[in-house]
């Protein structure tokens, strides 16, 4: 079976290793070629070879690789965050969700390119260079995780870690055509992600399906005394099962949909065709409201670049990565940071640094804090009433590489309609939701805090009845 | 609108130094972006009390045991310049600056 082997979906690959008919070894070395070898520009280190130990007998992944976005520490494995300012990082630890992946047998297989310090929305704000999107090499894959999205959906990974701040997982998984989970804020252990705003990031899995989005993350949820925000997961991650959708109450809200939400018609076509595939599993669907999240994206462009300015102040010259002389000791840290940091990042750290400075503090932080409280109660409410809150991943489908890089706001709103769920900490999963304009769409779907069960069931019932084929985005 | 002096003021407390083609760029761009987040001073927030946090922890705290850290020459080992087991750095009263 070798010349199939990374046909097979991460569980799959697990069940087929376990059954004794497929060697982890032939299986790493496979997808070490793979990803050695693609021009999509996913990836900025792989593995020279697989792991000298094979996986601890019984161990529940079995072998099975993963690609790991660049922002996790990898111990004596490059950690840049996309960065040049971490130029030359090798770090001294594992993050702990690395670790604790490895420890279930799913080694490193590589680390995947990013914009830098996750600030983007489509991998152009990487120091080593765009991503390309597998399904048109003329367009993004999205962002940040764009590297670990387009990784997937090519076939040079079986599966990623990404991390989402704001939609940077959700928004590259459905420009790529693959699934891609936020776990709830404090579920996944953020010790050894290098930071962007820790208030919000969270990292979470991206697969080709959503069985395989369960496995993994049922090995990444967990406290971690290293995190002091780390608060587990009650129960455990089960594999989805649901074959319906009765009795299931779908909202969806007039604020993400409807006109002024500035969805594509393509993707909104393809959102109401799978509306219509709920309501044939049993789902009633509603109209419902989420009245403050026109505002999220304005609070959202508060509040991370706030906690980004204060987190990217580490970066001086002093303790690891780029170092740019200028005789005296204040010279050497403004060197550094104006040479090591890209024009993005900049742009979030002026930003962060005015709406915290002396005077601005209660009209833009203070303001957005308590948008943010009204957004979490907002969907509060919709949960009161709805299981689920659905709307489209992201409001267009890949757009060309270099269109909205020159214009900051117009990338933004790539986020409008996974930054409300990221503001209230809440779980959100995007799945391939079929095509328009032969691009990939994205259909979400969020709950309340720890809903992830019967988020990945929902999506599971859905994704059989959508029977999206992946196909054109795996390179020959 | 975010003028050229208030540009120049957040760039040295960022401990950013920006060429003049950055400044201008910066300036319009954080204008145009500022325009769009003060669309937040429209909402009525009287009595909304803010969200630091979305999960309730507190005080989460290990037992305050001696565990062994990071070998001094591995915590080191990333630095740009290490002098005597410590970072060096350039001295603060030198030009520059």
């Amino acid at each position: 079976m070798t010349s199939d082997m990374t046909a097979l979906t991460a569980a799959e690959a697990v069940g087929a290793s376990e059954r004794g008919d497929l060697d982890a070894g032939e299986l790493f070395e496979a997808y070490r070629a793979a990803a050695a070898a693609e021009d999509l520009n996913a990836y900025l280190w792989v593995a020279e070879e697989a792991p000298a130990q094979a996986p601890a007998a019984g161990a529940p992944l079995a072998g099975v690789p993963l690609a790991v976005k660049d922002l996790f520490c990898t111990e004596g494995v490059p950690s840049q965050a996309g960065s040049k300012i971490l130029e030359g990082y090798r770090p001294p630890y594992t993050a702990s969700v690395v670790a604790r992946l490895a420890q279930a047998g799913a080694p490193l297989l590589g680390k995947t390119n990013q914009d830098e310090f996750a600030m983007g929305s489509s991998n152009e704000n990487s120091a080593f260079g765009a991503v390309l999107n597998p399904w048109d090499r003329t367009r993004v894959p999205g962002g940040s995780s764009g590297g670990s999205a387009a990784a997937v959906a090519a076939g040079s990974a079986p599966w990623a870690l990404g991390t989402d701040t704001g939609g940077s997982i959700r928004q590259p998984a459905a420009l790529c055509g693959i699934v891609g989970l936020k776990p709830t804020y404090g579920t996944v252990s953020r010790y050894g992600m290098i930071a962007f705003a820790s208030s919000l990031d969270q990292a979470g899995p991206l697969t080709r399906d959503v069985t395989d989005a369960a496995l993994l993350l049922s090995h990444m949820v967990g406290k971690d005394e290293r995190d002091s925000t780390s608060i587990g997961f009650p129960g455990t991650i089960e594999r989805p099962s649901a074959t319906s959708l009765k009795g299931i109450r779908l909202g969806v809200p007039e604020e993400l949909s409807g006109e002024g939400a500035g969805i594509e018609p393509g993707v909104l076509a393809a959102f109401d065709a799978t509306l219509k595939l709920a309501e044939e599993l049993g789902a009633s669907i509603h109209t419902c409201h989420l009245p403050h999240a026109p505002h999220a994206l304005s609070a959202y462009y508060v509040l991370a670049p706030a906690e980004a300015s204060s987190n990217l102040a580490r970066y001086d010259g002093v303790r690891y990565g780029l170092r740019v002389e200028d005789g005296g000791l204040v010279g050497m840290y403004t060197k550094t940071r104006s040479q090591g940091f890209g024009t993005e990042v900049k742009r979030r750290i002026m930003l962060g640094t005015y709406s915290l400075s002396s005077g601005y503090y209660d009209a833009y932080y203070g303001r957005a804090q308590r948008v943010r409280t009204k957004i979490a109660d907002d969907f509060r409410t919709a949960f009161d009433a709805f299981h689920f809150v659905v709307t489209p991943t992201s409001p267009s489908v890949a757009f060309e590489l270099g269109s909205k890089i020159a214009d900051p706001f117009s990338m933004y709103v790539n986020d409008y309609c996974t930054v409300p769920m990221s503001l209230a900490g809440i779980p959100a999963i995007s799945i391939p939701n079929g095509l328009s304009e032969g691009l990939p769409t994205g259909f979400q779907l969020a709950g309340p805090a720890f809903s992830e069960n019967r988020i990945l069931d929902a999506a599971f019932a859905l994704e059989r009845a959508i029977g999206f084929d992946g196909s054109a985005g795996r390179t020959p | 609108m975010i003028d050229r002096e208030q540009v120049l003021h957040v760039a040295r407390l960022a401990r950013l130094d920006l060429t003049e083609e950055e400044v201008a760029r910066m300036s319009a761009e954080l204008s145009d972006v500022l325009g769009h987040i003060e669309k937040i001073g429209e909402l009525d927030l009287a009595g909304v009390p803010p969200t630091t946090h979305v999960v309730e922890v507190s005080n989460a705290l290990r037992p305050d045991e001696p565990e062994p850290s990071l070998p001094r020459e591995v915590a080191l080992a990333s630095a740009p310049a290490v002098a005597d087991g410590g970072f060096l750095v350039p001295s603060p009263q030198a030009g520059g600056g």
